[in-house]
């Protein structure tokens, strides 16, 4: 123990001034640190398609079967929120791409307006979201004890769907099975969301760090990574957007 | 510093260099995704039978592509990681065209 200590204290004191202070030791240099970084970082956003692929499958499948069911749950969703959320989304990817921008040129203001522009919009998903969630509890469209089949079986006592898409009564068996539909949808909206609520926590750490100039000394690698999770969560909900709010509109 | 870091990088030419992608690019890719959006919702509003999940899921994929290739740097990253993402993608689908090849053909003709 006391010798290993001994060791590192022998080494030159100087041998830090060779090298960025970011370079860590076993990497030969800072472009194959950051490429190895992004390997991993991509290495784990597969992981991510994985799971979210997992997710969608089901989807697909249950849709195969119980397809009735799936387009009457799905005409209870609202487009416009659904889009409104999909541009906060986009807008948000385009400020987070400027933010790594702003780290890679050093513009350290410009990179703090971006990060929280970026936050806001994410929170600004997450109250839309919050919105439709909570138009899903007052109907009962929430799968568990308390879930209703009414809009199912009597279409016609949700005047505003009934207008826009004029359901026919689903029969008893198949009405059950919007509680699948919602399921899937919760579990799918749930998880994206919970991406984004992380997502928007380490924002807030970012922002934190980029108001003392982290990022904007020429180490980027942080922020552009994060960028990489944040596009891949937009990335997500471009797809969720289709499959839930609009491929089932006209059956 | 900085000359030390071009020092280092003529020492390994092997690794990839960094590419810095512009704000313009950023605002085409931007407006490209916002014409995307409009592009399904307009098309979810008109009765193309069987061919509105198709085109959803088309508009989607060319949506995923713009994010993918500019606003996460692919386009302009190393032959490791174009590769890599590559057969992660191409995993992905098999896993999931066999997967549902099975559960559509598994009652074929016995309806």
């Amino acid at each position: 123990m006391s010798d290993s200590t001994a060791i590192a204290h022998g080494a030159p004191a100087d041998a830090h001034e060779e090298h960025p202070s970011y370079l860590r030791h076993h990497f030969n240099s800072v472009e194959q640190q950051s490429d190895a970084t992004n390997f991993a970082m991509w290495l784990f956003l597969l992981t991510e398609i994985m799971f979210f692929g997992g997710l969608f499958t089901a989807y697909l499948i249950y849709r195969n079967w119980y397809y009735p069911a799936f387009v009457a749950g799905s005409h209870q969703l609202n487009v416009v929120w659904g889009t409104l959320n999909t541009v906060v989304l986009i807008c948000s990817s385009f400020t987070m791409a400027m933010g790594v921008w702003c780290a890679e040129t050093r513009r350290r203001r410009g990179l703090v307006l971006c990060l929280s522009l970026t936050f806001i919009l994410g929170l600004c998903f997450l109250g839309i979201k919050g919105i439709e969630y909570r138009e899903k509890f007052e109907m009962h469209h929430v799968p568990g004890q308390h879930y209703s089949l009414q809009s199912f079986l009597d279409p016609q006592s949700n005047p505003e769907v009934y207008a826009e898409y004029h359901d026919k009564p689903l029969a008893l068996d198949m009405a059950r099975h919007t509680e699948i539909y919602f399921s899937l949808y919760f579990a799918l909206t749930g998880m994206h969301a919970l991406h984004m609520i992380i997502g928007i926590g380490i924002l807030g750490f970012m922002i934190y760090r980029a108001r003392d100039g982290a990022y904007t000394a020429g180490h980027t690698t942080f922020v552009e990574n994060f960028g990489y999770y944040w596009h891949f969560v937009d990335l997500v909900w471009i797809y969720l957007f289709a499959l839930l709010y609009l491929i089932s509109r006209h059956q | 510093m900085s000359e030390q870091a071009q020092h280092v990088e003529h020492e390994h030419p092997v690794e990839h260099e960094h590419h810095i992608v512009g704000p313009k690019v950023y605002v085409v890719v931007f407006f490209g995704l916002l014409m995307g959006t409009a592009l399904t919702v307009w098309a979810s509003f008109v009765d193309l039978g069987p061919w509105n999940p198709v085109i959803a899921l088309a508009i989607a994929t060319g949506k995923a592509t713009l994010v993918v290739l500019y606003f996460m740097h692919v386009k302009y990253s190393s032959k490791l990681t174009k590769l890599t993402i590559g057969a992660g993608i191409f995993t992905f689908l098999a896993l999931i065209s066999m997967t549902l090849s099975d559960y559509i053909s598994r009652a074929w003709g016995r309806w």
